[in-house]
This record gives C-alpha cells, sequence and structure tokens, in this order.
C-alpha cells in the first residue's frame, strides 16, 4: 500500500505584513502505482505543495489533512514523515559540507529501515545507484551536494530516491536545468522505482519534456495555490501548445 | 597609513617598521615593555585576567612539563642556555605573558631538524602538566633546516598554569606540518604565544587544536624571511562550558609574493562557553604580490555560548594578488538540518552529521593521515557528549 491523500490543504508563510496563504485548498488523492504531474505557472505555489509535505519549518498548515495510507504525517516531524515512507526530491539540494556522500547515505538507510545495513551488501547496492545515475565511483567521498552541478545534484536525489525506495516520492522541479542526456537518465531512474508498481509519484515539472520519458496517469494544472484543472496525459500537450494563459486569466476572473 | 620609524625602539627585532595604527604591539623580550594590563587593552579586552592565575606576574619557579618525545633519529632534541635560543631569530614576545614564558623558563628546549632530511615520520612531543600551583614558564625553539621535510605534533595534556613561548623557525624551501592540539584537563590555563618564522619558498601547515583547559590564550605569529614563503593555518576549537578559549592570529606579510590561507572552526555548547578568535593580516608597503585569505566560522550549538570573532586587514599596498575575509558565527544551518531530516535522519543525528562535517572539512585538509584520525576521533568524542536537546527518538521498529 502507498496511498497518499491529500484533503483541503492550507498552508501560510509569515511575510513581513502577517501570514500569506500560499496554498489555498488543495486536494488530490495518489493512489499506489499511479504518476501525478502538476503544472503551473511560476509562483503558483508549486515548490510550498512539495516542502509542507515534507514539513519544511517555513511553512504553517492552518486547515486540511495530508494521510500517508490513512495516517496523519502533518503531527510528524520532519525525519518521522521520511520515515513513514515520504520522500522529497529537492529543487536545490543543499550542500552539507564535510559530509561525504556515503556517510550520509548510510545514516538515512540506517534511519529508514530502523537498523544499519549490512556493510558489504550496501556498498554494492550504493555502487550500483551511483551507476545507474552515471554518477563515478568517487561520488561517494564527495561531501553532500558540495561543489556538485545541478545535473549531479538532481542525479544524487534520484540515486536516494533508489536507494531509501519510499512509499512515495515528491519530484519538485527534478527537470528543471538538466540536459537532454542527464534528463534520460533521471527519468530512467523515477521509471525503476515505479517499477514495483505500488509506489506514488507527484511530479512537480514547469515543463512538458520531462513527461516524454515519465509518463503521468493524471497531469494537474495548479494555479493561485490550487488545482484549476485535471486530465491524462494529452493535458500537458495542451499546455505545451497553449500555456496557463487560460487559466490565469480564468482564475483572476473568478476571483473578482 | 602613516609609517613612522620611532628611534627609541632598540629592542624591535629585526627593525620592524612600527606602524601607528597597528594593534599589534612591538615585540620584545623586556618584559618591561609590556607593562602588566589593566583589561581595557584592545589585546586584552576579551580575556578574563584574573582566570589566568597570576600568570601576567608570577615569577620563576623551576618548575617544567614532563616531556615525551617519539622521534625519527634525524631530530635533535636539548635544551640551551635563553641567550643562545633568542639569537635563533624567532619572533620576540608581543606579550606579557610570552614575555614572563622566556624570562623564567629554566631552560629552552630545543628541536632541531636537519638540513635536507625528509623525515617518513612525525616528530611528536608529549608534554604533561601535573600540577596547578606551580607556575610552568617554557619556552621551546623548533628549528627546521633548510629544505627539510618534517611533521610535527605537540600535545597539551594534564593539568597546569602554563606560560609559553614556542618558536618555530622554518629554513628555505623547507616543508612542515606543525600541529598543536591543547587537550588539557578542565582546569588547566595556558597562555603565551606561538611564533612562526618563514623562510623564502618554505611551505608551513599548522593545526591548531583545543579542547580542554578553562582558559587557553595563544597570540599565533607569522611572518616571513623571504619572498615566496606560504603559511596555511588551519584551526579548531570546541569549548564547553565555562571554558575560554581564545586564538589571536597574526600574519605579518612582510615580504614580497609570501601567500597566507587562514581558516579557524569553533563549536560552543553550554552556558559561558566562549571563544574568541582575532585575525589581524598585515600588508607591508614591500609586500608586493601576495595573496591572503582568513576566515572564522563559529557554531552556536546551544544558548548561553558567546563567540567573538573579530578580522583585521591592514593593507599599505594595493599590489597584490589578493586579501580577503570572511566570519560567521551563528546557529544549525536550518536548510542542512531539513535536507539531513528529510532523508529519515533523526534531528539529533543530524546536528552531529553537520557538526561532525563542519571540522573534517578542514581536518581532510591536513593531508596528513596520523594527524587526521586521532583529530576525528577527539571530535567524536567530544559530539558524543553533545547535549541532546529535546527531540523525538529514532523509531526503531
Amino acid at each position: 500500500m502507498s496511498k497518499l491523500e491529500i484533503k483541503n490543504l492550507h498552508v501560510s508563510v509569515e511575510a513581513e505584513d502577517g501570514p500569506k496563504e500560499i496554498l489555498k485548498g488543495v486536494n488530490l488523492t495518489i493512489n499506489p502505482g499511479e504518476v501525478h504531474a502538476v503544472m503551473g505557472p511560476n509562483g503558483s505555489g508549486k515548490s510550498t505543495l512539495a516542502y509542507s509535505i515534507a514539513g519544511h519549518p517555513k511553512y504553517t498548515v492552518t486547515q486540511g489533512e495530508v494521510l500517508l495510507d490513512g495516517e496523519d504525517i502533518l503531527s510528524m516531524s520532519v525525519d518521522e514523515r521520511a520515515r513513514a515512507g515520504m520522500f522529497l526530491a529537492m529543487q536545490y539540494p543543499v550542500e552539507v559540507p564535510g559530509v561525504s556522500v556515503s556517510n550520509f547515505l548510510r545514516a538515512a538507510k540506517t534511519a529508514i529501515d530502523g537498523k544499519a545495513p549490512n556493510p558489504r551488501h550496501f556498498v554494492k547496492e550504493v555502487n550500483g545507484a551511483m551507476e545507474d545515475l552515471n554518477l563515478g565511483a568517487s561520488f561517494t567521498r564527495r561531501s553532500v551536494n558540495e561543489g556538485f552541478s545541478g545535473g549531479e545534484k538532481k542525479r544524487n536525489e534520484i540515486a536516494q530516491l533508489k536507494l531509501l525506495d519510499p512509499k512515495v516520492a515528491v519530484l519538485d522541479e527534478t527537470d528543471s536545468g538538466l540536459d537532454i542526456d542527464a534528463l534520460r537518465v533521471v527519468a530512467d531512474g523515477v521509471n525503476r522505482y515505479m517499477e514495483s508498481g505500488d509506489r506514488g509519484l507527484l511530479l512537480i515539472t514547469h515543463y512538458t519534456r520531462i513527461l516524454k520519458h515519465i509518463k503521468p496517469h493524471f497531469v494537474h494544472v495548479f494555479v493561485d495555490g490550487h488545482f484549476i484543472d485535471e486530465g491524462g496525459p494529452e493535458l500537458a500537450d495542451q499546455l505545451e501548445a497553449e500555456g496557463y494563459d487560460k487559466y490565469v486569466t480564468a482564475n483572476n476572473a473568478a476571483k473578482a | 597609513m602613516s609609517v613612522d620609524t620611532d628611534p627609541q625602539a632598540q629592542h624591535v627585532a629585526d627593525a620592524l617598521e612600527t606602524i601607528a595604527s597597528h594593534l599589534h604591539p612591538v615585540p620584545s623580550y623586556d618584559v618591561d615593555h609590556h607593562p602588566v594590563p589593566t583589561g581595557r587593552e584592545e589585546v586584552w579586552r576579551f580575556t578574563p585576567l584574573q582566570r589566568l592565575r597570576g600568570l601576567l606576574e608570577a615569577e620563576g619557579t623551576g618548575a617544567r612539563l614532563t616531556w615525551d618525545v617519539t622521534k625519527p633519529e634525524e631530530v635533535s632534541l636539548s635544551q640551551v642556555a635563553t641567550e643562545e635560543a633568542r639569537e635563533l631569530g624567532g619572533h620576540a614576545p608581543g606579550d606579557r605573558v610570552a614575555a614572563m614564558a622566556a624570562l623564567h623558563a629554566p631552560a629552552v628546549d630545543l628541536v632541531e631538524v636537519p638540513a635536507d632530511v625528509s623525515l617518513d615520520e612525525p616528530v611528536v612531543m608529549d608534554l604533561r602538566g601535573s600540577s596547578l600551583d606551580e607556575v610552568v614558564h617554557g619556552h621551546t625553539v623548533v628549528r627546521i633546516g633548510n629544505h627539510a621535510k618534517a611533521t610535527l605534533v605537540m600535545r597539551h595534556r594534564g593539568s597546569a598554569t602554563h606560560a609559553a613561548l614556542m618558536q618555530v623557525i622554518v629554513g628555505d624551501g623547507a616543508d612542515v606540518t606543525f600541529v598543536a592540539v591543547a587537550d588539557w584537563e578542565d582546569d588547566a590555563v595556558h597562555a603565551g604565544q606561538t611564533s612562526f618564522t618563514v623562510g623564502r619558498d618554505a611551505t608551513v601547515r599548522t593545526v591548531s587544536v583545543s579542547l580542554g583547559g578553562d582558559l587557553v590564550r595563544i597570540a599565533e605569529t607569522a611572518e616571513y624571511e623571504g619572498p615566496g614563503g606560504s603559511i596555511e593555518q588551519f584551526g579548531l576549537y570546541f569549548v564547553d562550558a565555562g571554558q575560554h578559549i581564545e586564538h589571536r592570529l597574526f600574519v605579518d606579510h612582510n615580504q614580497p609574493r609570501t601567500r597566507s590561507n587562514v581558516d579557524y572552526r569553533g563549536a560552543l555548547q553550554g552556558e559561558k562557553a566562549h571563544s574568541v578568535w582575532v585575525g589581524d593580516v598585515l600588508i607591508r608597503k614591500n609586500a608586493e604580490g601576495i595573496e591572503t585569505y582568513e576566515s572564522n566560522k563559529n557554531l552556536l550549538l546551544t544558548d548561553g555560548c558567546q563567540a567573538d570573532s573579530v578580522p583585521n586587514l591592514e593593507i599599505e599596498t594595493g599590489e597584490i594578488e589578493g586579501a580577503g575575509h570572511a566570519s560567521t558565527t551563528g546557529r544549525f544551518d536550518d536548510e542542512q538540518l531539513f535536507y539531513l531530516r528529510s532523508r529519515g535522519i533523526p534531528e539529533n543525528e543530524a546536528r552531529k552529521l553537520v557538526v561532525n562535517g563542519f571540522f573534517l572539512d578542514i581536518i581532510r585538509r591536513i593531508g596528513v593521515a596520523e594527524v587526521e584520525e586521532p583529530l576525528r576521533r577527539a571530535i567524536e568524542e567530544e559530539l558524543e557528549a553533545l547535549d541532546t536537546p529535546s527531540t523525538t527518538a529514532a523509531t526503531t521498529a
């Protein structure tokens, strides 16, 4: 099982003139095996949705629920959510100087599994994941994300997705800044993760090109902090051709 | 900036020019040139003088730290008279405690690495104090011959009230790593000066680690004897409740085409943990083509601790390759913690990883395995004691 339900989620951030509402009632259900693409213009709140699910302290949930297999994850700490089975591939993965990729991965794997992995087996597994993502053998000795190219950072996120094998993964613009070869490598990694058939994927993207490599079951249009339209893969093609103008205009009209 | 030559300053070593605005006292072996401070002086204002346990005025006692030295046979160890030691040309005392150390040290310990040798094994000097009651004055000179390659480690342990002058004189073209570890018992007081004189085209790497002691205050100076010399200075300090750890660095770019890089990092935890880092760099008029950078970073792990960090650059020539400094003091980087925790790592463990990484980031640059490994272990031991703030424990299902 790996069902994620987001119900009427409202989220605010602290702004200079008091709290500002960014998410205005988000509803979404991801069933096991489903890929949901979330598309929307810049500033619509897509990243806020991703970070709120992961529990970033900057965002305050004012209303609503997020359930993973029926369990309320909003009452959990950041690390508890990850151990419950959530994963966020970040748009801007954070540099942690002095902490090697291998130490970091071992700490994460130990926390997620609740026990230290068999060392020899784990080294093999890590090397395999690195190879799959076209990251060299020396990569694990480097500090986490420090001095990585944009593409290396994203590929490292997907290597973690493979190793930690969460129930539901949220990918926040993992495709931005990738050249076409790196995009294919990353997409292959994500598709392998989904192969088991009972994982869930929330794919946040600004562009349609990644959807040629990762086939979504549903495409959602996100404008002004909530979903405004939903369809199958064909909706992505329509957005590619027409852009978001129609939706933004409609949203403004509805508010006025 | 005005430069005046004071004819009265007969005591000035090597006829250093005296610079009016300069924060640094003129170096001198004469104790009278270093009056007893009141605590308001710029160079003393951070130091709790009453905790120096009389080091500013104590007479000589004849007491010594016990020395236990492991060394390759090429290295010689001897004791010389203080007059003889002064002629070797180390940087003279810049403050009263260092001057007292030179005046009252029963003898000068001289460690010599001959020219042209390349040591396979490090020289390890274990110094131990056994009592707080008698002030121990110590004066040590380390001389590295021209083109020699050596690693030296000096560890301080035990309990002592210790005034020290340490002079490291590095010959032309030599390549030296010098590691000082203050791993004192909690009640020790250690103040004084450690000076590096860098020969022409020499490469010097220093590592200064402060873990124990009630009060540790070391002035660390570096200057050059010829062009082309390079010094890299790394520092690590872990300051616990009530401890005062003070590092005062002064790099004097007195020769052209010289290089310096300073990177000191500290972690503080507990009520009244206090660190002081002062990083002064002087680029003299003749020091064209030099390059310098200094950085100090402090991590405040709990409430109630204080890190003072003061970088200063005095530049007398614009004809340089580069000069800069950075100083940051703060709590944990929330984004780093969030990233680690978003992978399931419990908060407390994430904190340990971040602090460990903060230090490993410089330990790994030392490049000497027999130095790096014990430092890693020492940091891990300190981290074991890291107070665990309220956090959700890892569920080990």
